[in-house]
């Protein structure tokens, strides 16, 4: 699991790839989420594209980082959801909770 | 020689390390009974969620206590069985993840997901203690499982 955070003005666009599943996975999320918000970061996206394999842990972040950043008046959304996260996410209600986008302008626009 | 139909059984130790061994056992199994890969994947998860209860949940990371999956290949469906040695839960008393109250709960996905994916899915809680997931997926019609020459 690798994370790189790219800045693009005040939005933090999180590239995430490989697998998000129970440890480092969700771990990493949490951590990189948390560094985001203690740097003062409050627009948040996490791009899912290069996500190869998420497990209901993965989900279960997810949402955890969503609401830590909601909680602390941010913003979490997320990007270019492969057909299985989407799945996941459709037949868990939890597209009713998260903004999603499908290119990155448009993500970006979002914040405006 | 032809395989129609076989009992594959595994058993290791409380420790999240072993579920990625677990996953490419069953990502074998399920690419070997011609399962197309959208099924193979979600097989894939399920296993891979009961067997993290297991170990989790069930037998709450004990070192001293096994977890035992058993795949039974079959012509038509393929049997998976995942045994703790925990002191086993009430299946009915789990919440519903799909409630409003319950949709930002970081955690309790997992079992409903095995149930979305699975054709049959049951849990056995056993007197001597432990808990058993027993699920099925069925071959569909147009695949079948692979005539193999050993």
């Amino acid at each position: 699991m690798k994370i790189e955070n790219r800045i693009v003005g005040d939005v933090h666009l999180l590239d995430c790839s490989g697998k998000i599943t129970l440890g480092e996975g969700t771990m990493a999320i949490r951590n990189t989420v948390r560094e985001v918000l203690k740097n003062g970061g409050k627009k948040i996206v996490l791009n899912l594209a290069d996500v190869n394999y998420i497990d209901s842990s993965g989900i279960g972040e997810l949402v955890s980082s969503f609401t830590t950043v909601t909680n602390q008046n941010g913003q979490l959304k997320l990007l270019s959801l492969t057909k299985k996260i989407h799945e996941l996410l459709a037949i868990t209600k939890l597209l009713t909770v998260f903004q999603t986008y499908d290119d990155e302008a448009a993500a970006l626009n979002s914040f405006k | 020689m032809t395989i129609k139909s076989d009992r594959i059984e595994i058993r290791i130790g409380s420790a999240l390390e072993y579920l990625d061994l677990v996953q490419t056992l069953t990502d074998c199994i399920t690419d070997f009974m011609g399962f197309d890969d959208d099924t193979a994947h979600w097989i894939g998860m399920s296993v891979r969620e009961s067997v993290t209860n297991a170990i989790q949940h069930g037998n709450k990371l004990d070192p001293n206590k096994r977890v035992d999956i058993r795949f039974e290949v079959a012509p038509d469906h393929l049997e998976i069985t995942v045994k703790d040695e925990g002191k086993g839960f009430q299946i009915d008393l789990l919440p519903n993840p799909l409630d409003p109250e319950n949709l930002l709960k970081p955690s309790g996905r997992g079992i409903f997901y095995i149930r979305s994916f699975m054709d049959e899915v049951e849990f056995i809680p056993h007197s001597q203690g432990g808990m058993e997931v027993h699920m099925v997926k069925k071959v569909p019609s147009n695949s079948a499982v692979k005539e193999t020459e050993i």
